[in-house]
């Protein structure tokens, strides 16, 4: 376990800004998804423990500041996905030239604003459908 | 765990989770309500409750390695790093215990 590697070999791989960003960003959406799933495996445990103690949870769980969590989940799955995909096709050794991974970048961006988007727009769309 | 086995479970995990999470997604995004009768009998289906434990599983797992990526690169205090490791690991065990619980009480019927 100690001997296991480090990765942000910051002082002596110089990583461009783009690489710097998206891998950062990536790590960060990673730990909003990590409390995402302690909110789902909550939601999960209140339905498995009958109506009465899912109407409880519901008061948290349907509140204002609960939406606003869910918004900040949604945004992360996005990005995660579209920068975890990326992973995956460097994984094959595939664009990984420099001019080719700050494009990679730039599509990871505008990828994950426009999934976000889609899934807002949906999200409103529904709720006003249900009203 | 070796390195290239951690980092082989990463892949094959995360490889899994994009079927996953997008069923996931779109699946709660197109239930007609979420109320609790409408949710328990859509988990308590096979291919719901199959798939449900098989995401629980599994999103638990590479959260926990991912985590434990983060918590080895940032936390600099070994005796730190030792003892968040080792949180990280049992509440991660944990959840997934917690999930598949609940996704099992459901599907077997006791909640109704």
């Amino acid at each position: 376990m100690s001997a296991r590697p480090l990765s942000p070999h910051l002082t002596i791989y110089r990583m461009s800004r783009y690489c710097l960003l998206t891998s950062f960003t990536n790590r960060i959406t990673g730990m909003v998804l990590s409390a995402g799933l302690l909110v789902f495996i909550y939601w999960l445990a209140a339905l498995a423990r009958g109506a009465r103690a899912y109407a409880r949870a519901q008061q948290l769980l349907g509140s204002d500041m609960a939406r606003v969590v869910y918004v900040a989940i949604i945004a992360a799955f996005a990005y995660h996905l579209v920068a975890g995909i990326r992973h995956l096709i460097w994984d094959t050794g595939r664009g990984l030239e420099k001019a080719q991974s700050e494009r990679s970048a730039w599509l990871v961006i505008v990828g994950a604003l426009v999934l976000t988007g889609l899934c807002a727009w949906w999200a409103f769309r529904a709720r006003e459908g249900a009203v | 765990m070796s390195a290239a086995h951690h980092w082989w479970v990463q892949r094959l995990t995360s490889v899994a989770l994009v079927p996953l999470a997008v069923w996931l997604l779109v699946s709660l995004a197109t239930l007609p309500s979420l109320d609790f009768v409408t949710l328990v009998s859509w988990i308590a289906g096979t291919w719901t409750a199959t798939l449900l434990t098989l995401f629980v599983i599994i999103a638990s797992w590479h959260s926990s390695l991912g985590l434990q990526v983060i918590l080895e690169d940032y936390v600099h205090d070994q005796g730190l790093k030792t003892l968040s490791l080792v949180l990280s690991g049992f509440v991660h065990v944990l959840l997934a215990a917690f999930g598949i619980f609940a996704v099992l009480r459901i599907a077997f019927g006791s909640p109704l």
